[in-house]
């Protein structure tokens, strides 16, 4: 609770300075309306009009605010809460690859890991690969991979999900790389003393002391993965999901529909990310490592 | 070499090369461990003692001579888990409990669950930490962490304890109180027992045998045999004869120093 007034001054200051630049980017178009139509507003007037144009450069909080109920609250009062119009829907098909992407993300993260540590070509051959992989833009590979699974008639969740692990598994790779070698050299030695095999040296001392590192990767790797998953959606045609509302939203000038896409994606990033937070503080604790 | 010898070492040396050319860790070392001896190692760091300790355990491989343990190569003796090794650090793990931490070798080497317990609960009391099984190690002292990281070496069948230093990161009370237990518990389970320290009053207070090192290269100086009893109460710590011990071990340490001091 100490950290409650920080955290609302934060927020009010955005929402002065999200208002404040509501008026001065809406001004021009309020203003040009009042030429045309022969008056001249009042600064009280211009401000009202800034705040509520139908596709403003920058909708004002509560547009999008009202915007995003109309779109999830009110549609689940309904009875229509996975509508296609509702987006608790869209949400729902970004968080099913983001999910699946990251979940195959993590096993290939951490496989390739486990490759790295134990094997020593791998350990010569594959980081640069990974590294290489994260300078392509994502924006640019997607489409390719998209058409090349459709090619070979895979559609649906997985194309999008692969995007998704595209972009997850290397920060998995590289905490994980890091946490399996943090046994220091006294605890490797000691398993030796015990004549330990490589298993039992793995999954008793090397898999265990790498959980913080992996936790920490898990977070970077679930916001990667969402990004992945909004990216995915654009070259899809935009049927649905976050990223589809965002392209579509776009392409009509809907800039009240683009920012509460927006929103909701920082909203549900933040959630995702949070439950990591939760079972990293759950697992550490009991681990007697936080 | 007698039927009773554990560790057995001729002319061994190592040599590590580094890129300041090569360091001789260990030079032309001769020694033999009998059975039921508590051997301590000084001298100077850079000496080679926790080197000779490491070959014992075949943590280190020597590049010249022999070593063998229980009559077999270390490598042998290492795969027959013949003994138990106390590093500097207790090296507990921290997401399991002191029991889990004794239990750990056990599982290791395939120890049956309910033999598990017995041997958990045994050590625990042979090292005066009886009722500590459920707690982690954050929850004790540093000297009882180290006395957690004996009883785990104890835990299974070897009788050869090797330790390096165990003693080092604590206060001189702890000490002198881990001492006397560490005395105790050789005298109670015959292990042959072989300790590296930088310390003389502790060499001298638990050893049969004081093996004198010096550094540059590695090499033994002096061997001590102890005249003292096996009973040692701490307050033997001032007669003369343990007075003229610690000065004959004194005197090979400054002799092994030579002109670099």
């Amino acid at each position: 609770m100490r950290n409650l007034l920080p955290v609302l001054t934060v927020v009010a200051a955005i929402f002065v300075i999200w208002y404040a630049g509501a008026v001065g980017l809406n001004a021009a178009w309020a203003k040009d309306k009042a030429e045309r139509a022969g008056v001249t507003l009042t600064f009280k007037e211009l401000v009202a009009d800034t705040w509520s144009q139908d596709k403003p450069k920058l909708p004002a909080p509560h547009q999008v605010g009202a915007e995003i109920w109309k779109t999830t609250g009110a549609m689940v009062a309904k009875g229509r809460a996975f509508s296609k119009r509702s987006l608790i829907y869209h949400s729902w098909v970004t968080f099913s690859s983001t999910a699946l992407g990251f979940v195959l993300g993590t096993a290939l993260g951490t496989l390739l890991a486990i490759g790295i540590v134990y094997n020593r070509t791998m350990d010569m051959s594959v980081m640069p690969w990974v590294i290489a992989s994260q300078t392509i833009p994502i924006l640019a590979i997607a489409p390719m991979i998209i058409v090349v699974l459709n090619a070979v008639g895979i559609s649906g969740l997985l194309p999008k999900a692969m995007i998704s692990m595209y972009l997850s598994f290397f920060p998995v790779v590289v905490g994980m790389v890091k946490g399996l070698r943090s046994p220091s050299r006294m605890q490797l030695d000691q398993m030796r003393t015990w004549y330990a095999s490589p298993a039992q040296t793995f999954w008793r001392l090397r898999l265990p002391s790498s959980m913080p590192y992996l936790f920490t990767s898990l977070k970077i790797a679930m916001a990667a993965s969402l990004v992945g998953a909004i990216v995915g959606e654009l070259p899809t045609g935009a049927v649905a999901g976050l990223g589809a509302r965002l392209l579509a939203g776009s392409y009509y000038g809907q800039t009240i529909q683009i920012w509460s896409a927006l929103i909701m994606a920082a909203a549900l990033a933040a959630v995702l990310v949070g439950l990591i937070g939760l079972l990293q503080r759950i697992t550490l604790k009991r681990m007697g490592m936080a | 070499m007698t039927k009773d010898t554990i560790i057995s070492a001729k002319n061994l040396s190592l040599t590590f090369q580094t890129n300041d050319g090569p360091v001789h860790a260990l030079k032309d070392v001769d020694l033999d461990v009998h059975k039921g001896d508590f051997v301590s190692f000084i001298g100077p760091s850079g000496c080679g003692k926790t080197t000779f300790l490491r070959c014992m355990a075949d943590l280190e491989h020597p590049t010249a001579g022999s070593i063998t343990v229980n009559g077999m190569s270390a490598e042998d003796a290492r795969r027959k888990r013949a003994y138990g090794y106390v590093f500097q650090a207790a090296g507990l793990y921290p997401w399991r409990t002191i029991g889990g931490n004794i239990r750990l070798p056990l599982e290791i080497m395939g120890y049956s669950k309910s033999d598990q317990d017995d041997r958990v609960n045994r050590v625990l009391e042979l090292v005066d930490l009886a009722g500590f099984e459920k707690k982690f190690p954050w929850q004790l002292s540093g000297g009882m962490q180290q006395r957690a990281s004996i009883a785990r070496a104890l835990a299974f069948d070897a009788d050869i304890l090797l330790m390096d230093e165990p003693f080092g990161a604590l206060d001189e009370i702890v000490r002198d109180h881990l001492n006397e237990q560490l005395l105790h518990l050789w005298d109670t389970t015959h292990k042959t027992i072989c300790f590296v320290t930088h310390s003389i009053p502790e060499a001298v207070y638990l050893s049969t045998k004081i093996v004198v090192m010096s550094p540059r290269p590695g090499r033994i100086t002096d061997i001590i045999d102890s005249p003292l009893p096996r009973e040692r109460p701490l307050d033997i710590r001032e007669t003369p004869e343990f007075l003229e011990i610690a000065h004959r071990v004194r005197d090979g340490l400054r002799a092994g120093h030579g002109d670099d001091v």
